[in-house]
């Protein structure tokens, strides 16, 4: 990045954040500087609630937030700053792009900071930045949604803000321009040392792009932390179905001497002992497991493995939907007709002759299998 | 001054000075979600369902020197207001208010909400958002007020009556001009004056359409 377009070096933003109408919001969130910070949940759950109150468009009935030692909002002492006061970069879900202004001038808007005389040279930078060079004159109308985003981008970033927000950004363009554009700000946002808030419903945009998570319901955070952590482990069976996870069962667990013992799928799965940090359960608790499809093992006649042994089950394909590469499988255990997601490549279901109503027999890796409190 | 000169700069002055207040009240309903909007709203169009001699009976009975808003204004403008031109330029406000709000109000309301939020974020302060971001947008409307406006202005026929009177060169109107030759069988001075409003209404008409449509093309 040029000299002149870099951002100011701004502390850790702090949320906190509750009220009762006109809905119910209880958020706590930290994101530190150059920390990516994926805001998710269902439709409804308070995520671009939160985004506006950080960007000074909404008003909270108590709430505390702050930028380092910075303080936007703080109830308790009746501070609130205007969204002009913040120094907030927010790209919006449709971009809200100023229709009668070119690409320059739409990011020129963002820079009443810096002298008159600079304006024009910087914004061309920040467009070049955003990959939009030799556009800079074309209008709003003229340009692809891809385009549009883009120009957006370079005009939060143009303001040089404290905090960086992003409102479903990519929901607005086709897969192939989301891909592109997730490059590109993988690529932009190294160099950006200001927290960043990405709010999405697109899980895989999350693991793609964030480093840390919180999972909204309700107006609530259910959990956060970081990505891989919150994903592999959540904390119950709500939460990992609200992160997508399908292979979700409710079991009975028994302590067996070195480890543990599921009643799973008519037989008996065999997990090492929970470290003493995590949660353990009683002999006899009923317990809700997560099976991590990476933690299935496809057994395959032609060239059987050590891994097999390890927690088999007998199970047959009662669906199957070819996504692009993969396949999509859906077995279902022959003992007790419970459903098991699996994802295969596409060649190697072929060369295993893995089709519908076919026997499958597969294991499930100890590892993979994550025990939470059973819900009622 | 002619009917005709006396129309247009009746309508004149009622457009420069309706447009700034058409602007504003436009903007208000627009945006604003006040408890009474509703009321407010009934009230400045209140003139489109009105019969103008209801509407120019209260006006007259409003300016004339007994009342008390009469006695101000005449205290005002060193004359009484009723059968002046003055008084007739008021009137035309009151008359053409809904013409100046409307093309405002649907104008503003065009205006994606996100786009005004977006020029807050980027540091515009509201004043620096209406003339950067909102005004531009809607010029196209505030020519269709203006357009509108100054159209019906000119033919406005009832209220004008009713407040103005009919004094030549003072507040005899292209409208009241017509009537006073239809009453006198002056057929001929007549028919040059419809066709003269005629074409006027027509051509404001294109372009309120023609602006319409470059709006739509913009969004």
């Amino acid at each position: 990045m040029k000299k002149s377009a870099t951002l100011s070096n701004n502390g850790a933003l702090q949320v906190r954040l509750t009220q009762q109408t006109p809905f119910a919001l209880n958020v706590s969130l930290q994101c530190a500087r150059g920390e990516l910070l994926a805001l998710t949940g269902p439709s409804g759950s308070g995520k671009t609630t939160v985004l506006r109150s950080i960007a000074g468009l909404n008003h909270t009935a108590s709430g505390y937030i702050a930028v380092n030692d910075r303080v936007w909002q703080d109830t308790e002492t009746g501070q609130f700053q205007t969204a002009q006061q913040r120094r907030v970069g927010l790209v919006f879900q449709q971009y809200a792009l100023f229709p009668h202004l070119d690409a320059l001038d739409n990011v020129q808007t963002a820079m009443s900071h810096v002298a008159r005389a600079k304006r024009k040279q910087r914004a061309q930078e920040w467009l070049t930045l955003a990959n939009m060079d030799g556009l800079q004159h074309q209008m709003p109308h003229q340009l692809s949604g891809g385009q549009r985003q883009r120009v957006a981008l370079a005009r939060a970033l143009a303001r040089e803000p404290d905090v960086l927000l992003l409102d479903e950004p990519f929901s607005a363009v086709d897969q192939l321009t989301r891909e592109k554009l997730y490059r590109e700000l993988a690529q932009i946002r190294s160099t950006l040392a200001v927290p960043m808030i990405l709010v999405t419903h697109d899980m895989l945009e999350v693991q793609q792009l964030a480093d840390t998570l919180c999972l909204m319901h309700h107006g609530s955070t259910l959990q956060s932390g970081e990505v891989e952590n919150v994903m592999q482990r959540p904390l119950n069976a709500r939460i990992a179905r609200l992160l997508g996870h399908k292979n979700v069962f409710s079991v009975k667990f028994t302590n067996h001497g070195v480890g543990g013992r599921l009643h799973a799928f008519g037989t008996c799965l065999d997990i090492p002992k929970p470290a003493s940090s995590q949660w353990i359960p009683a002999d006899g608790d009923q317990v809700d497991i997560l099976v991590d499809p990476s933690a299935i093992i496809m057994h395959r006649p032609d060239k059987p493995s050590n891994g097999e042994r390890e927690n088999p089950i007998s199970t047959v394909v009662a669906e199957s939907v070819c996504l692009g590469n993969d396949v999509a499988l859906k077995l279902k255990v022959e003992s007790t007709g419970e459903s098991i997601a699996f994802r295969l490549s596409r060649h190697v279901a072929k060369r295993n002759s893995v089709t519908l109503n076919s026997q499958l027999n597969v294991s499930l890796l100890a590892e993979g299998i994550h025990l939470m409190p059973h819900l009622a | 001054m002619s009917p005709f000169w006396l129309s247009l700069k009746l309508a004149f002055w009622t457009t420069i000075l309706l447009i700034p207040i058409g602007l504003m009240i436009g903007r208000f309903l627009a945006y604003s979600d006040v408890r009474g909007r509703a009321w407010l709203e009934a009230l400045v169009y209140l003139p489109l369902v009105l019969p103008p001699t209801v509407l120019g009976y209260y006006m007259l009975v409003t300016l004339s020197p007994n009342h008390v808003v009469g006695q101000s204004l005449s205290f005002v403008f060193n004359e009484p207001l009723v059968f002046s031109f003055e008084g007739l330029v008021l009137a035309s406000l009151v008359v053409n208010l809904p013409f100046a709000v409307q093309p405002c109000q649907q104008a503003f309301s065009a205006i994606a909400t996100d786009t005004r939020e977006a020029a807050w974020v980027s540091g515009l302060s509201a004043t620096k958002t209406f003339a950067r971001i909102e005004l531009p947008q809607c010029w196209l409307g505030v020519l269709c007020a203006a357009t509108l406006t100054f159209a019906h202005t000119l033919g406005e026929f009832g209220v004008v009556l009713m407040v103005g009177g009919n004094i030549a060169g003072e507040t005899r109107t292209l409208s009241i001009a017509i009537y006073d030759s239809v009453q006198a069988f002056d057929m001929p001075a007549a028919s040059g004056m419809t066709v003269a409003l005629l074409i006027f209404s027509i051509l404001a008409l294109v372009i309120v359409r023609v602006a319409g449509m470059q709006q739509r093309r913009i969004r």
